[in-house]
């Protein structure tokens, strides 16, 4: 299939390998001027951007957390002035605080033709209607196919989540080729256009599907059911968006648009770098992002890279799908969500309500389903009067659904029958299967 | 006049009423009344126990929520209209009922039932002062 930008598409490595020293030591040097954070770290290590020469240099640099962005919540990592954001988005932290990320008029376009690299690798362009049906707001999801679209030429259907029926009528009447959403999404929507017997009025081609783990059963059955082939995104709000690595017509790992992100592979117990091909902690550092960059940072997600060369003739190294978290992170209907969190909220709530709870996540239909089950307490029991209990426990998830973007259903158990194994309540039940 | 009434938190888990009531019988407690209420996710037991602390102290050691509660007893003429009567009187005097539930197997021409009001010491003297007859403690 096309490039889309095959000059760096299809880079040789040496010459790839060159840019992206250039770019880091740039970056780094424009990073120690204007991020107090870098700086800090950086003296701390004793180190002055002079003594990174190039991407050798790269593991020498000190590691940045998600925590980081909580701490200098919402602004304080920003490297330009706010006059030069011209967007921000966000996502959900690790205890209710969101995190904020924001974007300069270079990195939007950079963002849009990340995403337009997948488009064109997958055999689209400006012919193609593209559904973007990912939520269209601070999730970077939705305006990240939308600006994708855009960038290519296509016809962009920016119709946003939700609402089945209307997703469908305008799949057919608007002639969606491209769809673009969450696996599970894609699911229920080929489960939905299957009962209705619609398959046929479809134009779909293929669909760019990422924010959340899927398998590749999932694939074939939404390939089946929508007609449609099915492709990875990943991307995450800190780095830039969907789009940071895709797959092309090949499937075999993602590409990582390398001339603006260096992926390593970490020990996450030690911060050293693996050699080639062994699993572990994926770090990103963004050697061309202006508004919100990031050097080295840890993403969490459990990871493998191979340099070798594709046959769709790109350069640049592919990513294995991620096979888990070195944090407790939970992914629900493509939403992030930290155990702490869930803990967080039963303690605001108060004295009533002990923070002894279990999430248990499933997968029924192919949907998430989402239930966490909070202990009953003396307090909360009161005098067994249920409009008291039912007040608090519509708290509790009203509390939850604000704080996490997503709606569990509460359900209150009996005292101290939450599992518990040495003493440590076992709070996550997590029985998707996914491989 | 009050009697004391058992409510007990009831996890929405298969079996969990049996092992509930079987804790009870295992500790020779005959219930005299009850009600179960439940919602989509849990269910509160109402009881009335010919022992109600003692059911309460195993109730508790078995780690079950129970908790004891003043509500009353009241005697109702068996015939057609018996309950509307005293709902009538209490209705009179803005009294709102959480929520009642019948004894079993009373016979002799009343009816005794179990009601819990928002305001039970008005509850109890509003009954008290039209002649309608509750029951004691000892009574039941």
């Amino acid at each position: 299939m096309k490039m889309w930008q095959e000059e760096y598409e299809a880079m040789p490595r040496e010459e790839l390998t060159k840019l992206q020293s250039e770019r880091l030591c740039w970056q780094v040097k424009r990073m120690y001027e204007s991020v107090e954070l870098f700086r800090k770290r950086m003296d701390e290590a004793d180190l002055k951007p002079e003594d990174i020469k190039g991407v050798e240099d790269l593991h020498k640099l000190p590691f940045s957390y998600k925590q980081d962005l909580r701490d200098y919540y919402p602004y304080g990592l920003f490297a330009v002035p706010m006059k030069d954001i011209r967007r921000v988005h966000a996502s959900s932290g690790t205890t209710g605080k969101q995190i904020v990320v924001g974007y300069t008029d270079a990195d939007l376009t950079m963002w849009a033709d990340c995403f337009a690299r997948m488009l064109s690798a997958i055999g689209c362009d400006e012919n193609d209607f593209v559904h973007v049906g990912y939520g269209l707001g601070l999730f970077t999801g939705g305006f990240g196919a939308h600006d994708g679209a855009v960038r290519i030429g296509a016809t962009a259907i920016p119709i946003s989540a939700g609402n089945t029926q209307r997703q469908i009528q305008t799949m057919i009447d608007f002639g969606s080729t491209v769809l673009c959403c969450t696996p599970s999404y894609a699911m229920y929507l080929g489960e939905a256009i299957e009962e209705m017997g619609l398959k046929d009025q479809l134009k779909l081609k293929v669909g760019i599907f990422g924010a959340e783990p899927w398998t590749e059963e999932m694939r074939t059955q939404i390939e089946e059911k929508l007609g449609l082939k099915a492709y990875d995104i990943y991307g995450l709000s800190e780095i830039m968006g969907p789009g940071v690595s895709y797959e092309c017509e090949y499937q075999c790992g993602m590409h990582v648009c390398e001339d603006h992100f260096i992926p390593e592979i970490i020990d996450p117990d030690t911060g050293e770098v693996l050699p080639e091909g062994e699993w572990g902690e994926l770090v990103f550092t963004t050697i061309t992002k202006e508004g919100f960059p990031l050097i080295r940072y840890r993403t969490r997600d459990i990871c493998s890279l191979t340099y070798e060369k594709c046959k769709c003739g790109r350069t640049h190294v592919r990513m294995r799908k991620p096979q888990g978290r070195t944090d407790d992170m939970l992914i629900i209907r493509g939403v992030n969500v930290f155990p702490s969190q869930i803990e967080e909220v039963l303690l605001k709530i108060g004295e009533k309500v002990t923070p002894n709870y279990q999430i248990v996540v499933d997968r029924e239909n192919n949907t998430d389903t989402f239930l966490v089950n909070v202990e009953m307490s003396e307090d909360l029991f009161s005098d067994g009067s249920i409009k008291k209990i039912s007040a608090v426990e519509k708290q509790i998830s009203e509390k939850l659904r604000s704080t996490l973007g997503i709606g569990p259903k509460v359900c209150l158990v009996n005292p101290k029958s939450i599992e518990r194994s040495e003493g440590k309540a076992k709070r996550v039940i997590d029985k998707r299967k996914l491989k | 006049m009050f009697i004391k009434q058992l409510s007990i938190f009831v996890e929405n888990k298969f079996g969990r009423l049996e092992a509930i009531l079987d804790c009870l019988s295992q500790n020779n407690i005959n219930l005299k009344a009850l009600s179960l209420a439940d919602t989509a996710d849990y269910g509160v037991l109402r009881v009335i126990v010919d022992d109600a602390e003692k059911a309460k102290k195993v109730l508790n050691e078995a780690g079950v929520i129970a908790k004891l509660t003043d509500v009353v007893a009241v005697y109702i003429d068996d015939r057609s209209g018996g309950l509307a009567s005293v709902l009538s009187i209490l209705k009179n005097a803005q009294i709102s009922i959480e929520y009642m539930y019948a004894f079993l197997g009373r016979t002799e021409g009343k009816a005794l039932m179990v009601l819990k009001a928002e305001d039970e010491a008005k509850t109890q003297k509003v009954l008290a002062e039209n002649n309608i007859s509750m029951a004691s403690q000892n009574e039941i």
